[in-house]
């Protein structure tokens, strides 16, 4: 009575097959990944040191460490954060909890979409224009870092955006109900409920900046400069334009230290990754419903 | 407004309302005056306009661009869609209790002092103020003997019937004068329908309560007075006693008789 009849036989086979399909692209994904990983360790491990991170580099770049360079990325990563999330944030909250639904957010909301597609090249060169020249912040930590901002603010305004679209419309109804204003009802329970999203979210789309170029290069980044950058107005070295300059501008530079820097910049990529998400749990583990 | 209409038996009072989502009409001429301190049921058929009566009566349904309402509803005596009619005064005097239960992620004391907060602005509110509020809205639903040591625990861990009832308990500290619920019920078992209703019979009197039904037991076990409506009009509004048992209108005894939907 309970036997497998031939359409159950098929089925299974079926089932099996796109199965295996799925895994398959799964692992092509994942192996990449870990050739990348295992590359730099293997190559650049060797040239990692507390003298390595620490030090500046000398005999013109093919020796020494990284240290102004690493400070650099810090600074810039540190202030694009301190301008996109205020600005991106209450954007967000703008379009996803008082704008009206009509054409003009709809408008809006197209534009930002848009906006996360332009090449990072042309926000070099409006970072060039806008913030260079026009405000006259000369090439600069400041500009370079406005620039990584505004490169950046439209996916903020997108992470935050699902954050708060992922606390339940019940709760803002039960708040109007009770006569709740938009500000009450966003202070009180809204954003209590979507703050571990919207901090993650920005924060592994922020740190995704350390490692652009384009953007920095015209901007603020330079070459050279074994000094530490004193405040926003100064230029700095940083990680990924260091990177791009030893493997590709610099004569005599030994295998090792490229793959060296590039660990060290995926590490901190990840390392901030790893803190967003373990902020996230910790507040995860506070809330539910 | 004269003040002596303040004092009238009508808590409600409607006319001429026609209500239209977009182009789709769902409210034709109400006209209803559902008396003061009671409860009043209403029932009809599924899309029939009972919640969007409901919705309009606190003006949530504006909410919505596409939603024109005319006529007129006056809550005590005051036309609520006159122009300075201040909305957060209106949900304050109001109070809305849904379908499914929706307790705020805040602690059991948090949701029943959230509405009180509120309305409070700035102000400090002294803890024992609140102490007091919190443990007379939850006598007052009869929550407070089964929560009074957990005061501090998130509300969406109680059982459903609980959640409706802290529901109900934090519009009281704001002092409603009406208490709209549509089917508080139906997300309820057996027993927690029981429980709940027992404790909407005993606000009566304190607040006017217009409660949205499918269940004709509870529209007649729990109500004083009854409106039936179909396809966005209002057919009959009796005493409940009557109503169910000498309609004067031969759809609303084929509805009681649960001759359709
Ligand atoms: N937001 C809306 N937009 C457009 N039409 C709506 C909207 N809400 C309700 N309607 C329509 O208005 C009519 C009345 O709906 P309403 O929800 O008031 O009925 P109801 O009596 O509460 O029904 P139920 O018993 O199923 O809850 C229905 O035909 C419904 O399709
Ligand atoms: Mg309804």
């Amino acid at each position: 009575m309970f036997e497998a009849s031939d359409l159950n036989e098929r089925n299974r086979r079926v089932e099996r097959l796109w199965r295996l399909l799925f895994l398959v692209m799964t692992v092509l994904l994942i192996v990449p990944v870990v050739v990348i990983l295992s590359v730099l360790i293997h190559k650049g491990g060797p040239v990692l040191s507390i003298d390595f991170l620490f030090t500046e580099p000398v005999q013109g770049m093919t020796a020494g460490g990284i240290f102004p360079a690493l400070v650099g990325t810090v600074w810039l990563v540190t202030v694009a954060l301190l301008a996109s999330v205020p600005i991106g944030v209450a954007a967000a909250l703008y379009l996803s909890e008082y704008a009206p639904d009509n054409w003009l957010t709809r408008a809006i909301n197209l534009a930002i979409i848009n906006l996360a597609g332009v090449p990072s090249i042309v926000h070099a060169l409006f970072g060039v224009g806008a913030f260079v020249l026009f405000f006259r912040f000369g090439t600069s930590i400041l500009a370079a870092s406005l620039t990584l901002a505004i490169m950046t603010l439209p996916v903020v305004i997108v992470a935050t955006r699902e954050s708060l679209q992922a606390v339940p419309q019940a709760f803002r109804e039960a708040c109007w109900n009770m006569g709740a204003t938009r500000w009450q009802t966003i202070r009180r329970v809204v954003l209590p409920n979507s703050i571990s999203g919207i901090l993650t979210g920005v924060i592994l789309e922020v740190s995704r900046t350390a490692g652009e170029t384009a953007p920095i290069m015209f901007t603020g980044a330079a070459f050279f400069l074994p000094f530490l950058p004193q405040s926003v107005y100064d230029q700095t070295m940083a990680m990924s334009l260091h990177l791009f300059v030893i493997s590709t501008q610099v004569p005599g530079v030994p295998e090792a230290l490229p793959f060296g820097v590039a660990l060290v910049l995926i590490s901190m990529v990840l390392a901030m990754n790893a803190i967003s998400i373990a902020f996230r749990m910790h507040l995860r583990s506070k809330k539910k419903w | 407004m004269a003040s002596a209409e303040a004092v009238s038996d009508i808590a409600i009072e409607t006319r001429q309302v026609n209500l239209w989502y977009g182009t789709f009409q769902a409210l034709f001429d109400v006209d209803l005056q559902i008396p003061r301190g009671r409860i009043t049921s209403m029932i009809g058929p599924s899309g029939c306009g009972k919640t969007t009566f409901l919705r309009s009566v606190n003006r949530i349904n504006e909410r919505l661009g596409y939603v024109r309402t005319t006529g007129s509803i006056e809550v005590l005596g005051y036309d609520i869609y006159a122009p300075d009619v201040e909305l957060v005064q209106v949900r304050k005097r109001i109070g809305m209790v849904f379908q499914r239960p929706n307790p705020l992620p805040l602690s059991i004391r948090d949701n029943v002092v959230f509405g009180y907060r509120v309305h409070s602005g700035r102000r400090k509110i002294p803890q024992t103020e609140l102490d007091e509020l919190v443990e007379s809205a939850l006598r007052q639903v009869l929550l407070w003997d089964t929560v009074k040591d957990r005061l501090d625990r998130q509300a969406t861990e109680l059982s459903l019937e609980e959640q409706q009832k802290l529901c109900i308990a934090r519009l009281l500290p704001v002092k409603p004068a009406v208490l709209l619920m549509d089917e508080p019920c139906s997300a309820l078992d057996p027993k927690g329908t029981e429980a709940v209703e027992e404790l909407i019979w005993q606000l009566r009197g304190d607040y006017t309560i217009l409660i949205v039904t499918h269940n004709m037991a509870q529209a007649r076990r729990a109500s004083e007075e009854c409106i039936f409506m179909l396809l966005g009009k209002v057919v009959e509004h009796a005493p409940t006693d009557e109503i169910f048992v000498t309609p004067r209108n031969q759809e609303t005894a084929d509805y009681i008789e649960g001759r359709y939907g």
